[in-house]
């Protein structure tokens, strides 16, 4: 059975399941309780489980995630909020070396089970607050890094984190919490943190994205078969472990293959996505990988400006045409 | 602050084995530290190596008072607290050397001792890294309803850094069971602390955060001992955190690649002469009629043993196997990529 829910009730269920199931789990950030959390996620859960296992924080991301990390040290299943992605570079110290190296430098001995919520998103928010950094984290071994698109995979992969040994860098995005899907009603539906997902089959083009920009990518599948082209459109859903074979058996079948990222395509997943299927593919691909991303500046704040910046419907579609040799929309009816 | 020199201190009624036990781990970190430099000099040891000597009586009165039950997080200059935690020399010498049966089968080095076994989680190499580590392990310890103190330990020049502050007011907040122990050695890496701190003494810093808090004479064992059971204790209350400082020098360079620039050899020579941890423990212990010279020097002969051995150990034992290299990145059963 399964009910369709917005992807911020997928997240709610997931930690209020969780929390009722185990009570070593409780939450850890600016704003989580009093406040509700700055998207709502975590609205009424003071009131639900008390200021101990709902615990707003200074604004300290560096503390918090360090107390996060000894916490799950100390026995406990901690979930730490960081308000936006943005932020989290204050914390990128102990994500980096210690969450991430804990298991692997202590020889096995103990591990840091922390789950670090963030959002990704912009709109007009300027330069400092618009920003995405999911391959920062997702270039660092020891991490797991996901970045769901859909309620299903925030509810089932949330839950897997927190169940989990791993640290977990667990990216929402301000603009899809509205997005609704379809749930599993199962309390315990877990999904591996790993695998890319083919969401639309097609035989032109691979498109590859995750979060917003699966929508993007989608939105522009669905425009592109109005006139004959087909994309094959894969939610990369975790970005490490990376599912590199879901993307190059896709590229073996339509040899075209355009990545949508939402940042700046400097060394970015995009290039790495790309590199990996020029080792893997090299024979079939009929076109130079294309990649969609922001233009190489700060945000702007200007309406008109910030459009220019993020990538949108449009661009995937001109690129998808780049990528199959077409200048022209054809007219197929 | 805190002495225990020229009056009668309540340490010394502790049974003689115990005030033993602690002379024999002081003189096992000291030994343990020379043997380690000198394996470093026939290249047996490579990369950073800090050395503790002339602080031993930190780690040995600080942690002879902390319960089995209690956390330890510390920063990197760490073999100390691992053996005065009571583990065996030869797997510590071993991570020096990179072997397989090093205290973390070779993965860590000199900066990355840990033990769960004895709830030490780490040397930790980022200066002030740890900090909020403890104040989460603190965090741990209540929410469980424990009895556990989370014990930190950090130089001066962690105070210095974001981390130390946002840890010490988390700590403080939230009034969890986290003792704060700085190691006042004077010096950060090269840079003395007047060219570094706005105050010299780092106890004021926890004013800032209304916590209790003391300095003590670092190069007294038996001081820190009395300190850290009092602040423990305080902790253990559920009264929140406490700082203390112990005032320290550290004898040798800041690693093994430190030409000294920085301070003068009299300074150095001074602190040897006149403040050394082990020799003020020993004249202080056969002063008070509690042993004889002929004992503790035995216990050093059983040391120069011990370390020895520790050294054929560890020069024996053989590398990781290759095999593992990718072992450990994960803690749960999706594939390491």
């Amino acid at each position: 059975m399964a009910r369709e829910i917005t992807y911020r009730d997928a997240l709610r269920e997931a930690l209020r399941e969780e929390m009722y199931r185990d009570e070593r789990v409780f939450l850890m950030g600016e704003d989580i309780g009093h406040y509700g959390g700055s998207y709502a996620v975590t609205r009424g859960f003071l009131q639900e489980f008390g200021p101990e296992r709902v615990r707003d924080t200074p604004i300290a991301e560096l503390g918090i995630v360090g107390a996060g990390i000894g916490a799950a040290i100390g026995g406990l299943r901690p979930v730490v909020e960081i308000m936006t992605i943005n932020f989290s570079l204050l914390a990128i110290d102990q994500i980096v070396n210690h969450a991430a190296k804990l298991h692997y430098m202590f020889n096995g001995q103990f591990s840091a089970p922390v789950v670090i919520r963030t959002a990704a998103g912009f709109g007009q928010l300027g330069a400092t607050h618009s920003q995405t950094f999911e391959h920062w984290y997702a270039h660092v071994p020891g991490l797991r890094v996901v970045m769901p698109a859909v309620p299903k995979d925030a509810k089932g992969f949330l839950k897997s984190a927190i169940r989990g040994n791993d640290p977990v860098i667990f990216i929402e995005h301000s603009l899809i919490y509205r997005n609704r899907g379809e749930v599993p009603d199962d309390e315990d539906f877990l999904l591996p943190l790993e695998g890319a997902e083919v969401r639309r089959e097609g035989t032109d083009v691979t498109l590859v994205s995750w979060s917003r920009g699966y929508y993007l990518a989608l939105g522009a599948a669905e425009e592109l078969a109005r006139e004959g082209i087909e994309c094959e459109v894969i939610d990369l859903r975790v970005l490490r472990p990376l599912d590199l074979d879901t993307v190059v058996r896709s590229v073996q079948k339509t040899n075209r293959l355009v990545v949508v990222e939402e940042g700046w395509r400097t060394l970015a997943m995009g290039a790495e996505i790309a590199a990996a299927v020029q080792e893997q593919a090299f024979d079939y691909l009929d076109a130079p990988v294309a990649r969609v991303g922001s233009l190489e500046v700060p945000m702007p704040y200007a309406r008109n400006l910030e459009r220019l910046v993020v990538p949108n419907k449009d661009r995937v579609v001109e690129a998808v045409r780049q990528v199959l040799y077409r200048r022209q929309s054809v007219s197929v009816s | 602050m805190t002495s225990t020199v020229g009056g009668r201190s309540p340490g010394l009624a502790l049974p003689k084995s115990e005030l033993l036990e602690m002379y024999r781990q002081m003189v096992l970190i000291r030994r343990f530290e020379e043997a380690a430099a000198e394996q470093y000099a026939l290249g047996k040891i490579a990369g950073f190596l800090h050395l503790y000597i002339g602080e031993e009586a930190v780690a040995v009165g600080a942690i002879h008072a902390m319960d089995e039950g209690d956390h330890l997080v510390t920063h990197y200059r760490d073999h100390g607290y691992a053996l005065a935690l009571g583990l065996d020399a030869g797997p510590c010498m071993a991570e020096l050397f990179g072997k397989s049966t090093g205290l973390v089968g070779g993965r860590g080095g000199s900066m990355h001792f840990a033990a769960a076994s004895k709830n030490f989680w780490g040397g930790y190499a980022i200066v002030s890294g740890h900090l909020p580590i403890a104040v989460g392990l603190g965090l741990a310890s209540r929410y469980l309803g424990e009895r556990r103190v989370a014990v930190a330990i950090f130089g001066d020049g962690a105070t210095n850094a974001g981390p130390f502050h946002e840890a010490m007011n988390l700590a403080a907040l939230w009034k969890l069971p986290v003792l704060f122990l700085c190691e006042n050695n004077l010096y950060g890496m090269g840079t003395a602390v007047e060219y570094a701190s706005a105050v010299r003494e780092m106890a004021k810093k926890a004013c800032a955060y209304e916590m209790p808090a003391e300095r003590v004479d670092g190069q007294d064992v038996l001081a820190v001992y009395e300190a850290t059971k009092a602040a423990l204790d305080h902790c253990r209350s559920n009264k929140g955190p406490y700082f203390l400082e112990a005032l320290t020098y550290r004898f040798r360079g800041h690693s093994m690649a430190d030409p000294e620039m920085y301070r003068t050899k009299e300074e150095v020579e001074e602190y040897r002469r006149q403040r050394d941890p082990i020799v003020l423990f020993r004249n202080r212990l056969i002063q008070e009629g509690i042993t004889v010279m002929a004992e503790l020097d035995d216990i050093d002969r059983d040391v120069d043993d011990i370390v020895a051995a520790a050294v054929r150990f560890a020069d024996e034992s053989p590398e990781p196997d290759p095999q593992t290299v990718t072992d450990h990145v994960y803690a749960g059963s999706a594939r390491a990529s």
